[in-house]
């Protein structure tokens, strides 16, 4: 198990603040997913797609809601307060320092391909997420089915985000309720 | 005008805070039309500049609503934007983070588990294709994310920072910017 000792406050903060920070060009979700889960196993898997599921279809911004569900699960309403918080400070500064020099970066003549080369990249972060959601999954018909619904639904029909996740999500969990029980208890 | 320009913020951004579903993306369009067409805050080069400014600062890309704020009502303005953006979905993020906590091993809990991952893979895809549409899908973006996702999935503890430098200075590069 992952939590046998509550994670520091502090840590959390600097976890958070890092990721504020460095988290050039989007794509912060998968960057949560990497500090909490990958690199300090905070977390299983399971417990973070989960949380990122449901942060994608609440209201908000997916990244924002996603250190709620983070800190939340880790250190109760001071973790989220202080995850969410500590992930927008870096950034507002950010925003409050580009006000300031914003007209000469513009005038930077390598500008916009420093942009496109830094989302090319944080877009790759985010399909890297996708993948391992997709690969998290037990192999079968109903979760590849949920998944590729979901995008052919929102991506290529460009149907509301709600009423595609409104459709697809009650059918996905009531495809997973026999099984999905006792086979998770064992993998988490 | 310039007593209520914080309520305004309010008013303007408090709801799409709960309106902003799936990403960013959502509240482009309604912040232009408000601020530009509506309020009249500041002209359409300028929302275009601040656009592209805040796509090269790090965090979320609805920092751009506290970038306007703060060009049009200083660094109280800026707050008072993040507060209002932030604040009312998190609180209902939060809400809903503590009933699904509480439930946590139970039956329904692990079937929800099992059956939203999926929903989520998908909503990543579709995340990254709505980005694909926004900043423009030429092939170097295409290898770039190609290379990058098969890297991390091949070496998941690689630090994205580096990455992030490696796909600048490519695309510097390939447009030709010797620096």
């Amino acid at each position: 198990m992952p939590d046998t000792k509550p994670v520091p406050l502090l840590a959390l903060f600097r976890v958070f603040f890092q990721i504020g920070v460095l988290s050039f060009g989007g794509g912060l979700v998968s960057w949560i997913h990497r500090e909490v889960v990958t690199a300090r196993g905070w977390m299983t898997d399971a417990e973070f797609l989960s949380g990122m599921s449901l942060s994608q279809v609440l209201p908000g911004i997916n990244s924002t809601n996603t250190s709620i569900f983070v800190g939340q699960r880790l250190r109760g309403a001071l973790g989220a307060a202080v995850c969410l918080g500590a992930m927008l400070l870096g950034p507002f500064i950010a925003i409050i320092l580009a006000g300031f020099t914003y007209k000469t970066l513009l005038g930077v003549s390598g500008f916009p391909a420093l942009v496109e080369g830094v989302g090319a990249v944080a877009m790759g972060l985010l399909t890297r997420l996708g993948i391992k959601a997709a690969r998290t999954v037990k192999l079968g018909l109903s979760p590849a089915a949920a998944t590729l619904a979901t995008f052919v639904g929102v991506a290529v029909m460009r149907w509301p985000m709600l009423a595609v996740v409104a459709v697809v999500a009650p059918l996905s969990v009531w495809a997973a309720w026999p099984s999905g029980t006792a086979k998770d208890a064992a993998d988490a | 005008m310039r007593d209520n320009i914080y309520v305004t913020l309010i008013v303007l951004l408090a709801p799409l805070s709960l309106a902003s579903i799936g990403g960013a993306t959502g509240i482009y369009a309604p912040l232009q039309h408000e601020t530009v067409e509506t309020l009249g805050w500041i002209t359409q080069r300028e929302f275009i500049d601040l656009f592209a400014v805040s796509r090269l600062t790090p965090g979320p890309s609805s920092m751009l609503a506290p970038l306007i704020a703060w060009k049009v009502a200083g660094l109280a303005g800026a707050t008072v934007a993040m507060i209002a953006l932030y604040l009312p979905s998190s609180l209902l993020c939060y809400g809903v983070a503590r009933v699904w906590e509480k439930h946590r091993g139970k039956p329904w809990h692990r079937a929800c588990e099992a059956g939203l991952t999926p929903v989520a893979a998908g909503l990543v895809f579709a995340g990254v294709a709505a980005l694909l549409r926004i900043a423009g899908s030429g092939p170097m973006t295409w290898a770039t994310l190609i290379i990058v996702a098969g890297l991390l999935t091949w070496k998941p503890k690689l630090h994205p920072f580096p990455l992030l430098g490696a796909g600048a200075l490519v695309f510097l590069l390939a447009r030709g910017f010797w620096i």
